[in-house]
């Protein structure tokens, strides 16, 4: 089964390799005893700075495409089966189409979705932050403490949410062959995306951004 | 609502992006406050979570330079009477001074009351014969890049010293040894690591950070733009 384009692939694998420049560098500049073994702090802030700037350019690239921006309104909508997600861990065990009564929707499981919220939340503060870090000269001395402070902890918040997120993957062999080919296997697809298959047999046929566009359309 | 679902996403992202805001605007009060919190809940983390008291470190060359005692060597030259080739020895046969002070780091981080001891730049220079009508100083890191400057009215005050010591213990490879500069009042970057070669000149070379856009006279709170407490 299809599950992810080639433009959400793109976007995702040059997320990936930008955010772990920018976590390498992190902590050359930072933790002191890498900061020892690695050294030469001029080049590596440099890398650390132009991997930032580069950061929200896979996402602006990508947002130019209708069917990522579906995605991103199927990630952002939360469903009552998707609060169940939450509270059971565990919502296959409930009949889809009586938890999924959108047909369009059901590609991502609850924990998903709140992973994609903060992580395009964290590329959005992480960005600004820097940039207040990066111009600082333009700043008060108040509001560059204050950008240091968000950009140092979220730093923290981000290594556990992506800690979170390898260690599912590492876990689903299926998983990430859908996000580096593509394609699921049928028999993944219903065990773990038991609303997604259902939404997909009751549109007939692949969805369609169209699609999505009348459902969102308020 | 029902059939569209509720908008969850947007509203995590607005809620992180209104928290970043807010900690933009009151990092500055929260910064100590939270990080010493939880650096004295979860011990041995003091070097990860941020501005938790500790330093960080900073080099501008590949690695560290690494130097012995045995075969460390100050020079002190220039524009004196006696230029001096000391060795690790002959500088802890100097007057020893002790210091605790506050170390202030430009870009924000301070690590309050660190104990100091070596020998007075004042003391270093009355040996070398420094003439009562030089002007300055410049500075050199025996890791070839770092190089620093101080006016001589700067280099004899009593808070600047030529560290061995650093909280009662040699000054470790990562924080300059086995000698270092010490220019208490003036941001971290004046306190040279790595020390080696001291001149008396005529006049102010700007030295690394200098040549690089930091403030050649680099008072704590009356320098680059920032107002932090002045150390004690």
């Amino acid at each position: 089964m299809k599950r992810f384009t080639p433009i959400e692939r793109f976007a995702h694998r040059t997320i990936t390799i930008l955010m772990f420049i920018l976590i390498a560098t992190a902590a050359a500049l930072y933790i002191p005893d890498i900061s020892v073994l690695v050294g030469n702090r001029g080049i590596v802030k440099t890398i650390h700075s132009v991997s930032g700037f580069l950061l929200p350019i896979p996402l602006i690239i990508a947002i130019a495409f209708p069917v990522f921006r579906m995605n991103m309104r199927e990630l952002n909508r939360f469903y009552p089966h998707d609060f169940a997600w939450l509270k059971r861990q565990d919502s296959t065990s409930i009949k889809p189409e009586i938890i999924n009564p959108d047909p369009v929707y059901g590609k991502y499981n609850a924990g998903q979705k709140l992973n994609s919220a903060f992580s395009f939340g964290s590329i959005l503060i992480m960005f600004a932050t820097g940039m207040v870090m990066f111009f600082s000269s333009l700043f008060t001395d108040d509001i560059r403490t204050g950008a240091t402070f968000v950009h140092d902890w979220l730093t923290l918040a981000i290594v556990v949410a992506l800690a979170g997120h390898i260690y599912h993957a590492m876990n689903d062999a299926q998983a990430r062959m859908g996000m580096r080919s593509g394609e699921v296997t049928p028999s993944w697809a219903q065990a773990h995306h038991p609303q997604w298959v259902w939404a997909q047999t009751q549109s007939k046929g692949p969805r369609k951004p169209d699609d999505m566009d009348k459902i969102s359309s308020e | 609502m029902e059939a569209r679902g509720s908008p969850v996403g947007r509203r995590v992202v607005l809620g992180m992006v209104g928290l970043g805001a807010l900690g933009v605007v009151f990092g500055r009060q929260l910064n100590s406050v939270v990080s010493n919190t939880v650096a004295a809940t979860v011990p041995g983390l003091g070097s990860i979570i941020p501005a938790a008291g500790g330093f960080r470190i900073y080099t501008v060359t590949s690695g560290y330079p690494e130097m012995s005692k045995a075969d460390y060597r100050l020079t002190v030259g220039g524009a004196v009477s006696t230029p001096l080739n000391l060795t690790f020895a002959d500088l802890e046969s100097l007057p020893q001074t002790s210091m605790t002070k506050d170390f202030q780091c430009v870009t924000g981080w301070r690590v309050d009351n660190v104990p100091w001891s070596g020998v007075l730049m004042s003391d270093l220079l009355a040996v070398a014969g420094a003439p009562a009508t030089a002007t300055a100083l410049t500075i050199a890191s025996f890791d070839g890049a770092y190089t620093e400057s101080l006016t001589m009215e700067q280099a004899i005050r009593p808070d600047v010293l030529i560290a061995t010591s650093m909280y009662g213990a040699p000054v470790t490879r990562e924080h300059g040894g086995p000698v270092r500069l010490l220019v208490a009042p003036m941001y971290g970057y004046k306190s040279l690591k790595w020390l080696s070669n001291i001149n008396v000149v005529d006049s102010v070379i700007p030295g690394y950070w200098e040549q690089r856009g930091y403030d050649i006279d680099a008072w704590v709170g009356q320098s680059n733009g920032r107002s932090d407490e002045p150390v004690t």
